[in-house]
């Protein structure tokens, strides 16, 4: 086995170790944050020296290509930017805050690992990697909502593994093996209809991934969740942990079932429809900002799904453009929110009154992520809609589309109330807020790649096109 | 020997399903406990039946042993047990929603032809599950070496769980 085609996730475990080590002989513990990130380079050169090859190593388990490495540097970016939100959060906490930056690295670790195993034991075992370590973070706070929230988490997101082990053992026991190549091979023909076990597998399966993703109808958690945890756990919740799902539900889907793909496909197709639908209607009467914001990652999955139910490179493709669209526009969204309710100690969208005036930069940035996440140019989003309805369009979901241009057009009304509430109501107090330099910096670099991906989209689509060839040979 | 393995089975499914229930009806949480230790111990005697004394040993050391005295533990450390479980009010829902997906897994199981082998393996399957685990060409050393960092993540997370604030 060739061990160096693991050297990303070794060093980043490795990272993690040598932060706890480093939080027990430290005094000063703001250079804890400044290793993490500084560490996640190494890692990150990694990645970058593996670009363009295509082996498996772990007997097949293993598998690097350009998938698995276009998730690498993702991952990274998102450790990278979750970290830097987090220092002012984190420098409340009296001890225990390099197992804070820890648990981060590990889950993005698990979450490399989800990307780039083939094999499902090795997929749940990531899978539990990143659980474990996000069901801590959750509950970090220890008041009373972050411990609501995490025990929720933890009792769905067991639930959750249970469903999806049953699936993985119906698609085992119908196929005798776990190796996603071989699966392929083994499905027997005639379709969903004739293997009953099988229809069961890829049912269960798509639950099982589906609480990752947060689809309906497995999107109960997210609220009370995204509500009660740390924030920037919430905004690493809300694009990492997603787009772990969408990568491994694409590695499966193509790699071992592409067989049936037309039949899973439609179960997409509906979940789409459904998921937007739910998340943009009751996302309008939402009061506190991080609800809002979760009901409106619910919505954003289900515009996201569109690229599972469009089951072709360019639905891929333009899936994996919305991740990476939509991760640094909700990251910026909630680093907004993380430096506004540091000062003013709430989540509540009528406490945002006039925040255009306390904090022209900062309300300036969230509103252009709030854009973004409509979908109006010159902003990420947009493009990130044009490829997915493109792709959805050239599948014949044109049903789908409209549905989906519709959520837009209601979703645009909670996303601008929040920008009207900033904007034009008056402030409690002429107070300015202000913020570190590490969300700052966070931020920009946010908004800069918004507004980047908005003007020219051509790099980062052209890699996402060849991250996607590997299932289209 | 076929009969007596088929009557020992129904007999050891009989207890578990029955003990599984008792899991969830019983208000009382320690008596629950006790009867998740049963159905714990009925798994391992459907292993023994199958011939995987490997999985029947571990299943014996690690749920009937350690988690049983941990789930014990934890409930005799809990305050206020003696109120039992509270009684859902989707109890009639969830009792329909789990019959239904029983339903559908016996219908489905049934009328599969599943990859299964007919005879029991003859020697120890110990060395053979090592192999599988750590064999150089095809051993699931991945997913092994992936359980260590999710032991390290558990244990980091149940350290800072638990701290005094």
């Amino acid at each position: 086995m060739n061990l160096y085609l693991l050297a990303p996730e070794i060093s980043l475990c490795g990272l993690a170790i040598v932060v706890i080590l480093l939080d027990l002989v430290l005094k000063r513990k703001g250079i804890l944050a400044v290793v993490s990130v500084a560490g996640l380079i190494v890692p990150g050169a990694f990645t970058l020296a593996l670009w363009g090859r295509e082996e498996t190593t772990f007997a097949g388990m293993l598998a690097i290509d350009q998938f698995s490495l276009f998730f690498n540097l993702f991952f990274l970016v998102m450790a990278a930017l979750v970290i830097l939100s987090s220092v002012d959060y984190v420098s409340k906490f009296r001890a225990f805050q390099g197992e804070y930056y820890a648990l981060v690295l590990l889950s993005a670790a698990g979450m490399m690992l989800m990307a780039s195993t083939r094999e499902l034991i090795s997929i749940y075992v990531a899978l539990e990697l990143v659980a474990i370590s996000l069901y801590a973070l959750t509950g970090f706070l220890k008041d009373p909502k972050s411990s609501e929230a995490g025990m929720k988490y933890l009792l769905l997101g067991a639930v959750a593994s249970a469903v999806l082990l049953y699936g993985m053992a119906m698609v085992f026991g119908l196929t005798g093996t776990t190796h996603l190549e071989e699966i392929a091979q083994a499905i027997p023909g005639g379709g969903l209809l004739a293997n009953p076990a099988l229809l069961l597998g890829i049912v269960l399966l798509v639950a099982g991934f589906g609480f990752k993703i947060a689809t309906v109808p497995f999107q109960m958690w997210v609220p009370d969740v995204y509500e009660g945890a740390p924030t920037p756990i919430t905004a690493y919740l809300s694009v990492a942990s997603k787009a772990a799902g969408f990568a491994v539900i694409l590695r499966v889907f193509y790699e071992a079932l592409g067989a049936v793909s037309l039949d899973w496909g439609i179960i997409f197709a509906i979940l789409a429809a459904i998921t937007m639908t739910l998340g943009n209607v009751v996302a309008i009467a939402q009061t506190n900002i991080k609800r809002m914001l979760a009901y409106s990652t619910i919505a954003q999955a289900g515009y996201l799904m569109m690229g599972l139910a469009a089951v072709s490179a360019l639905g891929s493709s333009a899936l994996l453009f919305f991740l990476g669209a939509y991760a640094l526009t909700n990251l910026g969204a909630f680093i907004a929110i993380i430096a506004i309710s540091n000062k003013i100690d709430s989540d509540l969208i009528g406490d945002y009154s006039g925040m255009a005036r306390r904090a022209p930069l900062l309300a300036l940035a969230l509103a252009f992520c709030l854009i973004s996440l409509i979908g109006i140019p010159p902003t990420a989003g947009f493009m990130a809609k044009i490829y997915i309805f493109n792709a959805a369009v050239q599948y014949d979901l044109t049903w789908l589309v409209i549905i989906a241009v519709v959520n837009t057009a209601i979703s645009a009304y909670y996303y601008l109330r929040v920008v009207k509430v900033m904007y034009l109501e008056a402030p409690p107090s002429e107070e300015a807020v202000p913020s570190s330099a590490s969300l700052r910096a966070a931020l920009s670099f946010c908004c800069l790649g918004v507004l980047l991906l908005g003007v020219y989209p051509w790099a980062l689509l052209r890699i996402t096109q060849a991250a996607v060839d590997i299932f289209f040979p | 020997m076929e009969t007596g393995i088929a009557i020992s089975f129904w007999i050891l499914a009989a207890v578990m399903v029955a003990s599984a229930l008792a899991v969830v009806w019983l208000r009382d949480i320690f008596r629950a406990a006790l009867f998740l230790v049963l159905c714990f111990f009925s798994v391992a005697g459907v292993f023994v039946i199958l011939g995987a004394d490997f999985l029947a040993a571990a299943q014996v050391l690690i749920y009937v042993g350690a988690i049983a005295v941990l789930i014990i533990f934890a409930i005799m450390l809990t305050r206020e047990t003696q109120r039992g479980s509270p009684s859902g009010r989707f109890r009639f829902i969830a009792f329909l929603v789990g019959l239904l997906f029983l339903v559908t897994v016996t219908l489905v199981v049934v009328s599969t032809d599943w990859h299964a082998i007919t005879e029991i393996p003859a020697e120890p399957t110990t060395s053979s599950l090592a192999q599988a685990l750590f064999s150089g060409e095809s051993g699931f050393v991945l997913p092994f070496e992936i359980a260590a960092v999710l032991l390290l993540a558990a244990i980091i997370g149940a350290i800072v769980l638990v701290r005094e604030r």
